[in-house]
């Protein structure tokens, strides 16, 4: 049994299923496979050359895989921001520029669209700085910026707490959850910080070149693959953040949904047992 | 004013102004030693152009973008880095163009015009052939400057944006063969590199926008033609390297200026 998503009728974006991928007599991707929906926030989890990154390649197009499929719905729009993204020092470029430099509107009207989008991200006043000014979080909510401009039916986000301090990255998560509320895109999302990401995912794929588990985050981190991959001491790390927070078990083991549960917390019981029972 | 010398201004300006912005974004695009390679393979292109009886720029363009597919295609299966593969491409076409051209001794190929450069010798018909060449490359440049500038930044976000990456790659390459065929008469084979990326790093610290950086290094380069003929007149240097030399001129110039202006 697993608890309800709430997304498990709302339309498929992007799917793909059976991906595998063979560099240089290594399989880096075996069978793997993920599907995002509508206004759902995927994110996908594993160990340091998981082929986590291949994998949100091969969905974007932008790498082969040497089986598999990946499905888009007719005319998707992906809003992307990479892992690492250098600027080399010699190009001179504004936070401005670098966002208008997305998109093919005219430039007058690309950079009012531009503030309103970088204020949407909580950067609105480095519009005119240097990009090799900005700091780490700054820069990473402008390249999220950039992505958005393209008013995205889906985000895809690797990594995008790299660089950023502790309280930042909370705050990126918090954000990239508001922007999911507030424009309804899906968001599929690479991270090493489940604690932090947990309240706000609706899945979780646990990769290690295959898909070793995938469902609800509590389900996840609850699975016998989960924990051997992560080993038990990051497993019982996260269980325990858990704990501070509001979750239960039913009788079958397992746990209630924490979106759910972060609405219920005044209320209590009751209408849970419908969600998975 | 001579006449040659005016023509040797034009000339010069006219490869100068196309070969700034382009350098800028060898700079950007850490293409440096890409460009290197192509202006050493451009001797083979002469040797090969004599050879055939045809014009020596569409010679040295054709070995330039020959070698230009090569490096791009070469680049996986070889699985060399880079820079290795680029020095062997260079060095291996800088010989085999002076193989070449050693059989045709007896036409009194003058090696050194070709490999310094020899602007004061530029004829009008030459004039026209830069003024066309390098207007042709700025106006291809001009059009691809938005798709060039978004895969410059990061080709894998260009290409989820939907810009067709691979195509503008080589769209820049092959307008990089152009300025190294155009530019050969004026600095010669083994200095084009530094008519290319000389001005584009002096304009770097005068420029917040990608496009000032191109206009300054467009302008920057033709100062460097008009200090370096200068300085050949005057102190009977030969042209080619004048013209580098000013134009390093510049580049230390413009390195000591944020000191003075601290002060």
């Amino acid at each position: 049994m697993v608890p309800a998503n709430r997304f498990a009728a709302a339309k498929p974006l992007l799917e793909a299923s059976g991906l595998t991928v063979v560099r240089g007599g290594k399989e880096i991707l075996s069978n793997a496979g993920l599907k995002v929906r509508e206004g759902e926030i995927v994110t996908l989890i594993g160990p340091n050359g998981a082929g986590k990154t291949t994998i949100i390649k091969v969905v974007l197009g932008l790498m082969r895989a040497d089986s598999g499929e990946v499905k888009r719905r007719p005319g998707l729009v992906i809003g992307y921001m990479p892992q690492r993204l250098q600027i080399d020092p010699t190009l001179p470029l504004t936070v401005g520029r670098f966002l208008l430099l997305g998109g093919n509107q005219r430039y007058g009207q690309g950079r009012v669209r531009a503030a309103e989008v970088l204020d949407e991200v909580g950067a609105g006043t480095i519009m005119e700085t240097p990009l090799q000014a900005v700091s780490g979080g700054e820069f990473q909510r402008v390249v999220l910026a950039r992505a958005l401009l393209r008013d995205p039916d889906l985000l895809v986000l690797d990594e995008p707490s790299q660089g950023i301090d502790v309280n930042g990255q909370a705050a990126l998560y918090r954000l990239i959850a508001s922007i999911r509320d507030r424009r309804g895109c899906g968001v599929l999302m690479v991270s090493h910080d489940l604690h932090l990401v947990m309240a706000d995912t609706d899945e979780v794929v646990c990769l290690n070149h295959h898909v070793c588990c995938a469902g609800h985050p509590e389900t996840v981190t609850s699975d016998p693959n989960y924990i051997q991959l992560f080993g038990k001491q990051v497993a019982s790390t996260l269980a325990v953040y858990h704990h501070h927070h509001d979750h239960e078990h039913d009788a079958g083991g397992n746990v209630v949904s924490l979106a759910e549960a972060a609405l219920d917390t005044e209320k209590k019981t009751g209408e849970r047992e419908g969600h998975h029972g | 004013m001579d006449d040659f010398l005016i023509r040797a201004l034009i000339g010069g300006f006219g490869v100068a102004a196309v070969a700034g912005p382009l350098g800028a974004f060898v700079v950007w695009r850490r293409m440096a030693f890409f460009g290197g390679t192509l202006s050493h393979s451009a001797l083979l292109g002469v040797a090969l152009g004599v050879l055939l009886g045809v014009n020596l720029n569409i010679g040295i363009f054709a070995v330039c973008a020959v070698v230009a597919v090569l490096l791009v295609t070469l680049a996986r299966p070889s699985q060399l880095p880079n820079d290795t593969l680029l020095g062997i491409l260079a060095h291996a076409s800088l010989a085999f163009g002076l193989i070449g051209l050693s059989f045709m001794e007896a036409r009194r190929i003058d090696l050194m015009s070709y490999l310094f450069g020899d602007v004061l010798a530029t004829t009008e018909q030459e004039i026209v052939l830069i003024l066309v060449g390098g207007g042709l490359v700025i106006g291809v440049l001009v059009f691809l400057w938005h798709p060039l500038l978004a895969a410059t930044v990061d080709e894998e976000l260009a290409l989820v944006e939907g810009v067709p990456v691979k195509a503008v790659n080589l769209a820049f390459m092959l307008l990089l063969a152009v300025i190294v065929a155009l530019a050969m008469k004026v600095v010669g084979i083994l200095l084009v590199t530094s008519l290319i990326i000389i001005p584009a790093a002096t304009a770097r610290r005068f420029s917040t926008t990608p496009e000032q950086m191109a206009v300054i290094a467009a302008f920057g380069g033709c100062a460097a033609v008009a200090g370096g003929l200068w300085g050949s007149m005057t102190f009977d240097t030969p042209s080619g390297p004048s013209i580098v030399a000013a134009a390093f001129a510049l580049f230390l110039l413009s390195m000591l200026a944020p000191v003075f202006r601290r002060r």
